[in-house]
């Protein structure tokens, strides 16, 4: 029982957060900045940041992640980082010569005010940044927002690297917010059968799901390449998928380049995917193909075989706000109740929108942004679930109030194949809906009465 | 929108200067929105009628993150949008970071965006240019416009000479110049002449110089601009006269700040002229 202090009884806090469901922005932004090709990011702060977002990725990747920093000591805090900053880009390009270096700040150099795109002006202007070579920033404080805003933050910087040449790509830039990887290749998989050409940014597909060839590659071969950033303002339109981490970006692009965009959930369930799907078949002009028809068929089909297990189970949920809109709405419509759901994200909007799709459910439903897991913890102590979805620091709970559990979100530290299965897409679908029914039925078998055992389910 | 950033020694008259001046521009017709970048939170005092208004950092550890524009800004004299960032009481935290909070709650809240329809948005900073938080109003795509508030005496000048150097380092690599320098009179002998000397050395010129006047003080303690609280005195015409040149200024500069000992020859030169 590891977490046997906390209390059933619910106090208000305002001023503590206990086991908090989020963390740095910083760590979003490197992980944004992977999905770019050639990319190296480049933490500006002092070295214990830069070393704990990187293990902080390479524990849920399980991938080596290369990033520099700017190493501030004392004087570099007393003086502001310029001096560091520039030393850094140029010893970056001397040294590893990556295509873009993706900068972003820490709490400290956001502290002492450093600014940014004036460094950047100033490597440019002495000629520090080669030919061909790009330097982004984003501002990424941890004092606000969350690792998620730190990811839409990067992402917008990458959108500021359009440079439309005014004629058409004829393609659609698609922002697939924070994904896996393989949920990155999901994507690109359903938009190809669906025969739109796009431009997907970031994407982390072959950079942490790469295979082990023996060959050390410092930049591995996948990623958003700086030719494809470019040419998104020629782009007919943009598809972000997830409110917080995707719509700055196409924002970006609409009001600088006047490439519409439209703002979908992440297509995590059927109906988010069946959105996502129309929104492709609208752009290319086409009827659903048949392959994807046959996809969706199946997941239709395994929801309706074990509706009869799924019916009125009661499930906690802690994530990210683009994703636990998705998984509420696909919980709903399988008639399970979501009825305790936090982000550690901030965002009125999350528990709007939370309220509108649990509506018609019939029950209380707790929805916190800005919570902690301390919170989820006590309303499952009030109302106990029959589920917990969400990320590795939901063990304790399930341990301590024997709980089904399914890992999914961000980190994943102790398990593996996130970064390898997508959950995206209705093939998605069906294997989240592998692994709710798994644990359920797992449960059923242990609890049941040798009577009720059955051999059939 | 033009946007204009105040600086100058603590205490030289910035936040009244640039209230008064603000009445003249409201005069004038312009649509003007004054954000108050000191921690004392009073720069916006004579436009709001002595108004304590919350600021954007009280508001933003009260209410949490999710603040809309409304909460944050208030009306004060002539319609213009009065902006108080706020931060902590002194000797604790970081006012710095106060000020690029705040300044970057606005942009986000889109305070700056056309259809707000300003044609001035002012930056009241406080004394000097002291850590990067104080320098966010001149950072590219901010205040492009400076104008320091100084007088004849000693402080106040080699003040306005450090802002003017940190001026510099923003303008190699962005939009930021010096519009010129605002004459807050302490009667100090040759001031006038003194201060448009100064200016020269800097590469900009004397912009205005407002005449050390009682009813100065008189409106202040009736939390009101001069303009607003007796438009028929003389000192009213200064700041109508301080409004219409900065309103037909274009000569914007990049300083070219001197030497201390040079500083001092030019105090030599002219606050000893009397004496001898």
């Amino acid at each position: 029982m590891l977490l046997r202090h906390t209390p059933t009884e619910i106090t208000e806090r305002t001023a503590l957060t206990i086991n908090p469901a989020k963390t740095c922005q910083p760590i979003g932004a490197m992980y944004a900045a992977l999905g770019v090709h050639g990319c190296l990011p480049h933490s500006h702060g002092s070295q214990g940041c830069c070393a704990y977002h990187r293990s902080a990725l390479t524990r849920h990747y399980k991938e080596p992640i290369s990033a520099t920093t700017s190493s501030f000591t004392e004087g570099a805090s007393v003086f502001g980082g310029q001096a560091n900053m520039l030393q850094a880009i140029n010893n970056i390009f001397t040294v590893y010569n990556p295509e873009v270096i993706a900068i972003h700040t820490t709490c400290l150099s956001e502290t002492i005010g450093d600014d940014l795109p004036q460094m950047k002006k100033k490597a440019h202007a002495e000629g520090t940044i080669p030919e061909g070579k790009y330097v982004i920033s984003a501002s990424t404080p941890s004092y606000a927002g969350s690792h998620v805003t730190g990811f839409s933050n990067m992402v917008k910087s990458m959108a500021e690297m359009a440079e439309p040449k005014g004629k058409k790509n004829g393609k659609v830039n698609i922002i697939p917010g924070w994904v896996e990887p393989c949920d990155m290749e999901e994507i690109k998989r359903l938009t190809a059968i669906i025969g739109v050409k796009t431009i997907l940014f970031p994407d982390t597909s072959g950079v942490l799901n790469g295979p082990l060839s023996g060959e050390y590659k410092m930049f591995p071969d996948g990623g958003t390449t700086v030719a494809e950033l470019q040419s998104t303002g020629d782009s007919l339109g943009t598809l972000a998928l997830g409110e917080w981490c995707s719509a700055d970006a196409a924002r970006t692009l609409d009001t600088k380049h006047k490439v519409p965009c439209s703002i979908l959930d992440m297509p995590f369930g059927l109906m988010a995917t069946d959105r996502f799907i129309d929104a492709l078949r609208t752009i290319a002009g086409v009827t659903i193909p048949e392959e994807i028809a046959y996809e969706r068929g199946q997941l239709v089909d395994m929801i309706s075989d074990m509706h009869q297990y799924l019916y009125g189970k009661k499930v906690a949920l802690v994530g990210d706000p683009d994703q636990l809109i998705a998984m509420t709405e696909f919980l709903v419509s399988m008639d399970m109740k979501p009825i305790h759901i936090v982000t550690g994200t901030p965002g009125n909007k999350f528990e709007k929108r939370i309220k509108e799709i649990t509506k018609d459910m019939g029950c209380e439903v707790n929805v916190r942004a800005k919570g902690d897991m301390f919170l989820l913890h006590q309303w499952i102590k009030n109302e106990p679930v029959d589920l917990i979805i969400g990320n590795t620091y939901c063990k304790y709970i399930a341990r301590d109030e024997d709980i089904p559990y399914v890992r999914w979100g961000f980190p994943i530290l102790d398990r593996q194949g996130h970064q390898y299965f997508p959950t995206v897409g209705y093939k998605g679908g069906l294997r989240l809906l592998e692994k709710i029914l798994g644990v359920l039925l797992d449960r059923k078998d242990r609890d049941d009465s040798e009577t009720k055992f059955e051999l059939v389910l | 929108m033009r946007k204009v950033a105040i600086y100058g020694k603590g205490g030289i008259g910035k936040s009244t200067t640039t209230q008064n001046l603000v009445a003249g521009l409201v005069e004038l017709g312009r649509k003007i929105m004054v954000v108050g970048c000191d921690p004392k939170a009073d720069s916006t005092r004579l436009l709001l009628g002595g108004l304590a208004q919350k600021s954007v950092l009280d508001t933003l550890r009260e209410e949490g993150e999710d603040v809309e524009l409304d909460d944050i800004r208030k009306r004060g004299y002539g319609n213009t949008w009065c902006v108080e960032s706020g931060g902590p009481e002194p000797g604790v935290g970081c006012a710095g970071r106060g000020i690029i909070t705040s300044i970057n709650m606005l942009e986000s809240l889109g305070a700056y965006e056309e259809s707000e329809g300003l044609d001035y948005a002012f930056y009241d900073v406080l004394g000097d240019v002291v850590c990067g938080g104080f320098a966010m109003p001149i950072r590219d795509g901010k205040a492009e416009e400076i104008y320091i508030v100084v007088s004849g005496e000693m402080m106040a000048m080699y003040a306005a000479n450090n802002i003017s150097k940190g001026i510099v380092k923003f303008a190699a690599s962005g939009s930021v110049r010096l519009g010129g320098l605002i004459c807050n009179s302490r009667a100090v002998d040759n001031e006038a002449e003194m201060i448009e000397k100064f200016a020269a050395k800097l590469g900009t010129k004397m912009i205005y110089f407002v005449p050390r006047n009682n009813d100065v003080q008189r409106a202040e303690i009736n939390r009101k601009t001069v303009l607003e609280w007796n438009p028929e005195v003389p000192q009213a015409d200064v700041y109508r006269g301080l409004a219409k040149a900065i309103d037909g200024n274009k000569d914007l500069v990049i300083p070219t700040p001197m030497e201390i000992e040079v500083l001092e020859e030019l105090l030599m030169e002219y606050g000893l002229m009397e004496a001898v």
